[in-house]
């Protein structure tokens, strides 16, 4: 494991967090995890932003439809593992059409050491599309902020619940480089 | 058995203990959690400042916390049972790390799933939710078992300038249901509206 070294030369995840202040973006729920950790020290050194870190991913679905509630606007980041836990949490965003936007960084694929987390990170894409969660998939670095920005309009001026997938190919490749 | 509970009379009516909590509101704002609390809301006077959630159990604090944050002008207040504060048991680490000045969350208690056929909950045993709340960080925390009790915390839920928890110790019985509205969208935007969040 290498996230902070991977932290320092890792663009596309400024570009994201660039995404994220362009959408007014105020709240970010977060359960940690490497992929993560960049935009997670971004969000939380924004005075504009309130970072805060969940104890598990469904209180963030529930934290961002407060927000949205309130005028505000809210992100979520969490693990292809989180997925899981907001499954039953996901029909808050589908009866009340709260808009959503989920960064996930995803596990359990690309060269995966860890078995235990294939299983859930090889059904992330379609239990979200099953709460009928809008899925984005990112593959090559260039592709991430325009994705996200992609998301979060779709999300907010549709009222809609979306998430982007950031691949373990693509989180992995920056790790490797150094 | 419920008839048998030696603190009975140190109970009270769920129904008068959600109106003290609700007179005088001014522009306080109030979600509700899945099941009994949101009937008693309901009961109490429908309200465009009233979110209920009528599923995604668990939720009702996290929901709290991210409208505190988005109004930092406004009180919210959250009112739930103790089944549903038990299965977003994690929230109040969470809210105890946020610690927003203008939320208090208070669970209605009393032992049981009154929506399911009264089953005993956790705190029917000795799961205590205000011990809880204390260790997540909550520094202000009321247990509540008194009409006099409800009504200073009443008081002190409009001026408190710190994050209040608050349990309430109700009886175990089920007033006649009385249903909000339920479509969800619909509770959301008359909400957003009453707030100025939507135009």
């Amino acid at each position: 494991m290498r996230p902070l070294a991977a932290a320092q030369t890792s663009d596309w995840r400024d570009e994201i967090f660039a995404a994220l202040k362009a959408a007014e973006i105020r709240q970010v729920g977060y359960v940690p995890d490497a992929g993560h950790a960049r935009l997670i020290e971004l969000c939380r050194d924004d005075p504009e932003i309130r970072a805060v870190p969940l104890t598990t991913e469904e209180e963030g679905v529930a934290l961002a439809a407060g927000a949205w509630l309130g005028g505000q606007r809210a992100a979520l980041l969490m693990q292809s593992s989180g997925v899981g836990n907001c499954i039953n949490m996901l029909s808050l965003a589908k009866n009340c059409r709260f808009p959503l936007i989920s960064l996930v960084t995803m596990r359990g694929e690309w060269a995966e050491f860890n078995p235990w987390q294939v299983q859930m990170g090889s059904k992330t894409q379609a239990a979200l599309e099953l709460c009928d969660v809008l899925v984005y998939r990112v593959e090559q670095p260039e592709e991430a902020a325009e994705t996200v920005a992609a998301a979060l309009d779709i999300a907010f001026n549709g009222d809609l619940a979306t998430a982007v997938l950031l691949s373990q190919r693509l989180i992995g490749a920056k790790q490797w480089v150094k | 058995m419920i008839a048998n509970d030696p603190n009975l009379k140190r109970r009270l009516d769920r129904r008068a203990a959600m109106r003290t909590l609700l007179d005088n509101r001014g522009d306080l704002l109030l979600v509700t959690g899945l099941g009994s609390t949101t009937w008693d809301a309901a009961a109490a006077g429908d309200n465009d400042r009233n979110f209920y959630l009528w599923g995604a159990m668990g939720a009702a604090a996290m929901v709290g916390l991210g409208l505190a944050i988005a109004r930092p002008d406004n009180r919210v207040l959250v009112v739930t049972g103790d089944g549903e504060m038990l299965m977003g048991l994690g929230s109040l680490a969470t809210i105890g790390v946020q610690r927003p000045p203008n939320l208090a969350v208070v669970v209605f208690d009393n032992g049981h799933y009154g929506e399911t056929g009264m089953q005993a909950s956790h705190t029917a045993e000795h799961v205590e939710l205000v011990a809880i709340a204390r260790a997540c960080g909550f520094k202000e925390t009321f247990d509540i078992t008194d009409e006099l009790g409800l009504r200073d915390f009443a008081a002190r839920l409009h001026n408190a300038p710190i994050t209040l928890f608050a349990r309430v110790a109700i009886r175990a019985d089920e007033p006649p249901r009385v249903l909000p509205p339920r479509d969800g969208v619909l509770l959301k935007t008359r909400f957003r509206r009453a707030v100025g969040a939507e135009t």
